[in-house]
């Protein structure tokens, strides 16, 4: 039933130019920074060689690509989550839903698969261009791939907030708009902490959701990292399927 | 609760803030029956249909569908039922076979069994030709139809159909009553409008619903003869005198409507069409037209509102006293 709903979802998604206009852009724009990246490269190649344990090609070249593609996504997954469920209910076929033998659960978990589904989709298109890079010289694979997981997490995160969003209003522009705020503090959120020099534990670094990607880039796997992806993946589809749900009681 | 009862509905509420929709509502649908509900913009008619449909939970009250409480077992209580709401719920994207099939799936129809259903729906609702077709591209009476067709693809027990034929242009209106009539034969249907002759025409039963309370439940010809006013419309090529038609035995008062035309008042179980046709033959009036006069719904929900304000004001005087 989930898998019905999410089918259904990427199809009218892949119908309208939006997914492709998407996917397109993000892969042009990251090529961009991809190519600089390995001229870069290039360019500090001999001082490289001359260096004892200097970085190598991945972290010179993925690991701003990463963090640059985490960046896109962050201005671009809002605009994917936004009509969701908004759009469902301007359209008035969210009582399709609420008239099936459905519960909300499924409803929402379907909702989200289809955007998981779209998300591992645009990272496997992002990970053929540092593949590519083995035709002609040797990357770090599972630094690349810990990178790649983070990005899916990280990305998956912005989904689910976002369909947090999309269950609130019925439009889709102001969906867009305050899950785009609400994704944008929690990225600068540890400002505030880095401006205060205290190297004690803040809590406002440990809510932002860069602080928790950049280790990944890196190679290290934490599994602190791993859970607040989880625990913040849960918390917005749980608070969705409950926003749908408060929708149907009188108040 | 006996078997014939499909729907049962007791004490049902529902507010918006502090809007009371639907106050205190409790009716029964019977298997195999068609039930018209009417009433004006603003009764409480959608409010009630959705909380059978399950997309709104009452403040109060129980819906039980074929034995099923919809808020205890809503996946089995709401398998039992097929609902096109105002606005039918299309997506525009896709087209009618893709549209029904996703349907069929919501509605868990397995797997093998759903190119049938869906053959069947579209077979139904007369859209064969239309399967490949999107949704966004048909006429506005075809995407009617692709919600009904929407609504009956499980084979639910009972459909519910709020205002099905509003915004179609006659032809689309007659071709969809028709459809509702086929639905009638297999399905219990509950239908709302306010469109009175649509009811006289679909409906065994009729409740009449106004400012969120049900003011009346009645058979269709119960309805009819409330709707008999004590008058009677008649015409003559050589009108007589006002004084004449008085003198007629039963006649209670006479109006005259333009040249020639009369409207006949009488008393109840004294009707003078009888006498009036006699003295009309035999004094060579010319007789030329005999209707009896009906009450618009207008004037029926009138009376009947009326009413209800009256007996609500009687009690309030004998609870005061």
């Amino acid at each position: 039933m989930i898998l019905t709903i999410a089918y259904r979802e990427l199809r009218s998604l892949f119908m309208s130019p939006l997914a492709w206009v998407m996917l397109a852009v993000v892969q042009g724009i990251l090529a961009y920074v991809f190519l600089m990246q390995v001229e870069r490269f290039l360019q500090l190649q001999p001082r490289l060689a001359a260096m004892a344990d200097a970085p190598g090609l991945t972290d010179i070249v993925v690991a701003p690509l990463l963090g640059n593609a985490a960046f896109i996504l962050l201005l671009i997954m809002p605009l994917l989550t936004m009509r969701l469920i908004s759009e469902e209910r301007r359209n008035k076929t969210l009582s399709l839903l609420l008239s099936a033998p459905l519960s909300m659960t499924e409803i929402i978990l379907g909702k989200f698969l289809a955007m998981i589904i779209f998300v591992a989709l645009m990272v496997l298109l992002l990970a053929l261009m540092p593949l590519s890079l083995l035709l002609g010289g040797s990357i770090d694979l599972g630094m690349l791939l810990s990178g790649l997981l983070g990005l899916f997490l990280l990305a998956s995160s912005f989904a689910a907030l976002g369909l947090y969003m999309s269950c609130l209003t019925a439009q889709p522009t102001i969906a867009a708009i305050s899950s785009f705020g609400a994704l944008l503090l929690l990225w600068i959120i540890d400002w505030s902490g880095s401006a205060g020099a205290a190297a004690d534990i803040n809590i406002m670094a440990y809510l932002s959701m860069i602080r928790h990607y950049e280790p990944m880039l890196h190679g290290v796997f934490n599994s602190s990292d791993f859970i607040y992806y989880l625990l913040f993946i849960g918390l917005f589809v749980i608070l969705s399927i409950r926003r749908l749900d408060a929708e149907r009681l009188p108040h | 609760m006996s078997d014939e009862n499909l729907i049962v509905v007791e004490n049902l509420s529902r507010n918006y803030g502090n809007i009371e929709a639907v106050s205190d509502v409790s009716f029964v649908v019977n298997r195999g029956e068609v039930l018209g509900f009417l009433g004006p913009n603003g009764a409480g008619k959608s409010t009630t249909m959705s909380m059978i449909s399950g997309n709104l939970a009452p403040a109060a009250g129980r819906i039980m569908i074929d034995g099923l409480d919809i808020l205890d077992d809503p996946r089995q209580a709401k398998a039992q039922i097929g609902y096109l709401p105002e606005q039918p719920p299309l997506y525009r994207e896709l087209s009618v076979d893709e549209y029904l099939k996703y349907t069929a799936k919501l509605n868990r129809i397995n797997r093998p069994a759903i190119r049938a259903a869906v053959d069947k729906a579209k077979q139904r609702c007369g859209l064969t030709e239309v399967g490949g077709r999107l949704i966004g591209n048909l006429s506005k009476g075809f995407q009617q139809r692709v919600g009904i067709a929407q609504a009956i693809i499980h084979s639910p027990a009972v459909v519910i159909l709020d205002e099905p034929t509003v915004g179609l242009d006659p032809i689309q209106i007659r071709e969809i009553r028709t459809l509702i009539r086929d639905l009638g034969r297999e399905h219990s249907v509950i239908l709302s409008t306010h469109i009175l002759p649509e009811v006289q025409m679909l409906c065994n039963r009729v409740q009449i619903m106004h400012q969120g309370r049900l003011v009346l439940s009645d058979s269709i010809e119960g309805l009819q003869r409330r709707m008999q006013s004590l008058a009677l419309v008649v015409a003559f090529r050589k009108p007589p005198d006002v004084e004449a038609l008085l003198n007629i035995g039963g006649v209670q008062d006479v109006e005259r409507l333009d040249a020639g035309r009369f409207r006949i008042s009488y008393l109840a179980e004294n009707n003078p069409d009888k006498a009036l046709v006699e003295s009309a033959v035999n004094q060579h009036w010319g007789l030329s037209e005999l209707t009896p006069e009906k009450m618009s719904l207008e004037q029926v929900f009138v009376d009947i509102t009326r009413a209800e304000f009256a007996t609500s004001i009687n009690e309030s005087e004998a609870e005061a006293l």
